[in-house]
Formats: structure tokens, sequence, C-alpha cells
């Protein structure tokens, strides 16, 4: 586990080249998704993501489950508690100012009352805790997503969120740990966390689906939208909706039998 | 005063009580309150079910859950403008294997269902309002809660769901790409054929685990 985290400066160049470089193709591709120009380039990494998944990242995280459970709900509460210094900062780049007060006053209560972020004090206070990052604060803003990606090892993005991303890890304090060991097992141990809490998920998802990446394209692009309005998207167009005439009169809805 | 009437005495009725005879004059949050009180309770003290007994799952998914969901719309919703071009047949056929894949899948997702706690949002609708959202949140410890949201609409005198949605993803119109895919490729008559290849594929997993 020890070497198998890229360090962080490699993994802002390499992300950033490859944005330079999306940026050149981002115009092929007839025929396909419209949200999705790259998708033969997608599918290769999805399929290089799912084989790591399977033979690495699962496993670790099915690992990981079996610690009791105070212990998983520690770890997860430290990195929230890290995490929620740039939420805060992003409440407060949409304007949300209530929210972003709140997130430091959950910083300051669980990094002390909390003992460094491992109980979450905050939330039994009623400090709800939020969820973002610079991809939903340039949302906001009514920045485009632009083409759907798939990032190695991390998964579903898009240009926007990837933009996003560089900078939301260029101010993580994780990556910003100076000795490179500390730093990638800390990494490491985010990241097999985050992948346990979607136990169970997966299977789900593998089971519903009739192509897995079609359907996981379909959840991030509903999801980000979802996060972007914090959960109250409005209801989008339905483009059988409009002659359907069944939410005028739901008495006279057409019922195959 | 009937729903009050009603909602006591399903309150009072408790487990294992016919919900369908109150669906009648029953709120949509009430409804989906019940149904989720109801399905939880016997899960919690189902061994069988929690250590993945898909079939188990599947029979208490058929009798407590599906008499409440619409899937004619759901599948509509999913199958998107393509619909218009399916006759009565490949409509209902459609339907029937949108229907067993959403309640295989789902019935699976109970088997993990380990004591996470449900809270249930105030209802935000008019009396007069015939098409509703319903909103929970499932709460664990150590993690973010997940927000699971009902679509109702009323029809005649009973609410019924139309959609699901997780996180804010609607797990019915997270299909459409999918769908509109292999209609492109095979017609409405392919996509029938991959749902039912789909299903097939997981009734073997299903019976290879037992």
């Amino acid at each position: 586990m020890k070497n198998s985290q890229p360090e962080s400066k490699p993994v802002l160049r390499s992300l950033a080249m490859s944005l330079a470089i999306i940026g050149l193709t981002a115009c092929a591709g007839p025929g396909g998704h419209p949200k999705d120009p790259l998708e033969p380039l997608n599918r290769a990494t999805f399929r290089f993501n799912e084989e790591a998944d399977r033979y690495v990242t699962r496993p670790l995280a099915q690992v990981y489950d079996l610690a009791p459970l105070p212990v998983k709900t520690g770890v997860g509460n430290f990195f929230g508690n890290l995490a929620d210094i740039w939420i805060g900062v992003n409440n407060l780049l949409q304007g949300k100012f209530g929210e972003g007060l709140s997130d430091g006053g959950r910083v300051l209560v669980n990094s002390t009352v909390g003992i460094f972020g491992i109980f979450d004090i905050a939330t039994e206070l009623g400090l709800e805790k939020h969820d973002e990052d610079l991809g939903q604060t340039l949302g906001r803003w009514g920045v485009g997503d632009g083409p759907y990606l798939v990032l190695p090892l991390l998964g579903s993005s898009n240009l926007r969120d990837t933009a996003g991303l560089i900078v939301d890890l260029s101010v993580d304090p994780v990556m910003g740990i100076s000795d490179p060991g500390p730093r990638n097992r800390t990494t490491a141990l985010r990241f097999v966390q985050k992948r346990s809490q979607l136990l169970g998920a997966d299977t789900t998802a593998e089971q519903a689906a009739l192509d897995k990446y079609d359907y996981l394209r379909s959840f991030y692009i509903q999801y980000r939208r979802s996060q972007i309005y914090d959960g109250r998207p409005p209801r989008e167009e339905d483009p059988d909706e409009g002659n359907g005439a069944d939410d005028a009169s739901p008495a006279t809805k057409e019922n195959p039998k | 005063m009937r729903k009050i009437a009603s909602l006591l005495a399903a309150l009072t009725l408790g487990l294992g009580l016919q919900l369908s005879a109150f669906a009648q004059s029953i709120a949509p949050d009430a409804l989906v309150k019940n149904v989720t009180d109801d399905v939880i309770a016997i899960v919690r003290q189902d061994k069988a079910i929690q250590s993945g007994d898909t079939r188990k799952a599947v029979e208490l998914v058929e009798t407590k859950v599906l008499p409440y969901f619409d899937f004619a719309h759901m599948t509509r919703l999913a199958v998107g403008k393509d619909w218009r071009q399916a006759n009565a047949e490949q409509k209902s056929a459609l339907t029937h294997e949108f229907k067993t894949l959403l309640v295989r899948t789902y019935s699976n997702a109970l088997t993990q269902y380990r004591n996470q706690q449900i809270d249930f949002k105030p209802l935000r609708a008019k009396p007069e309002d015939t098409d509703v959202l319903v909103r929970t949140e499932v709460r664990q410890p150590g993690a973010k809660p997940v927000q699971i949201d009902y679509n109702l609409d009323k029809q005649g005198d009973s609410w019924k769901v139309y959609d699901v949605l997780v996180a804010g993803v609607s797990l019915v119109t997270n299909y459409r790409d999918s769908f509109g895919q292999e209609v492109r490729a095979g017609g409405i008559d392919g996509l029938i054929k991959s749902l039912k290849d789909k299903n097939q594929q997981l009734d073997t997993t299903v019976s290879a685990k037992k």
C-alpha cells in the first residue's frame, strides 16, 4: 500500500495535462452521447478502473470494513472534519453565508471538543454537515460542465469538476503533508475509507445496470446537478410528458395491460 | 377527519396490517412512512433476508411494496420519447421486464439493510396537489445521510409512487440513456430482449448463490 499512491505533484501535473489534451480533442466523436465526446477513451479508463477496483481497491475496502464501527466512524469523522474547512470556503464563495459560518463552527467544535475531529459533536449540536467542492461552486456560478470524463482511479468527472478537483487537491490538508510517506499512507486510507462506504451500493449498481458505464455516467450527471442545487434540482423537462396529458389529468392515464 | 381516523387505525393496528384497505384515503407521506416502517420492521426480524436471501426479499417487496408503485408510469419515464413508437403489446412487455429488474435489484439492496435510521421530512404540498415529493433521509454513523425521495401522483383516491430518487438521482430516468441506446441498436424489441436477458442473468446468479 505504501508505494501504490503517486505523489501529489505528479497527480496534479498529469491531471492538468489530461485537461489540455481533452481541450484539443473534445470536438471529436459524432453519434454518441452529447455529453460524452471522448467515450472511447473514457471507456478504456473505465475498464482499467474496474480492474483496479476488483483486484485492489474493493478487497482493501472489504478488509477496512471489518474494523469495529466506532473506529470506522472515527476515521470517517476525522477526514470529514478536514474537508469541512474547504466546504465552508465553497459555501462562502457561493454566497451561502449561513452555511459557511456553520461549517466554520463545525471545524471549531469538532477539532476541539471532538478531539481532532474524531467525534462529530457538531452534528449532534445541530450543525448539519454539508457537501461542497469547487466544481459545485463553479456550477453555481454558471460554468457549464463540459465533456464527461472518467479519471484514472477516481472515476466519473467532467471538465469543470476536474478543473475544480485540481484546486481542491492543491489546498487539501492531506495533500499538503510535506513528508511523502505519511502523506501517501493517509491518502490511501482516505481513499479506502471512501470506497468502503460504497460497498453494497456497488453491487446494486452492478445488478441494476444494462450497461454499467452508461448507468454510472447518467448517475454522475444527475448527481452533480442535484448537488449543485443542494439536493433540490428543478425537475427536468420531460420529452414525453409534454403531450402525455397525464400530468394534467391522472384519471385518464393510459394503462397498458 | 377520515385521514386522521385511518392514520390512527394504521398506527394502532401496527405490524401485519393490510395497508391496501387504507390506501384509499391515506396521505402520501403517511403512505410512504407506513410502508417503510412496515418493511423495515420485517427485515429487522428476518435473519434470512439479512443474510442475503434474495427470494424472501423479493416476496416481501412484492406483497408489501408493489401495490403502491405504478410501473407503467415508471417504464414510460425510463423509456422516454421512444415510448410513443411502442405498441400496446410491447409496452406491456417492457413494463413487465422493467418491473422485474427493479424488484430484483432493490430487493437485493434490502438484504444490505443494517439498522440505518430513516427520517421522514415534513411534506410540502397543498391539499389540492395531485403530484408530490415525499422526502426521507437515511442516516448511519460516520457517513453523510443519503436522501431518498419518492414522487407520487394521485390516481382517483389513492397515491402511487412513480419515481424514486437516491441522492437526487432518479433511479428511473437513470435508465434513459442505455434504453435509448438499445432502441437505436435493435428497436423496441431489442430493448425488451436486453431486459429479458438481464433478468435471466440475475435469476441464474440468484439460484447459483443458493
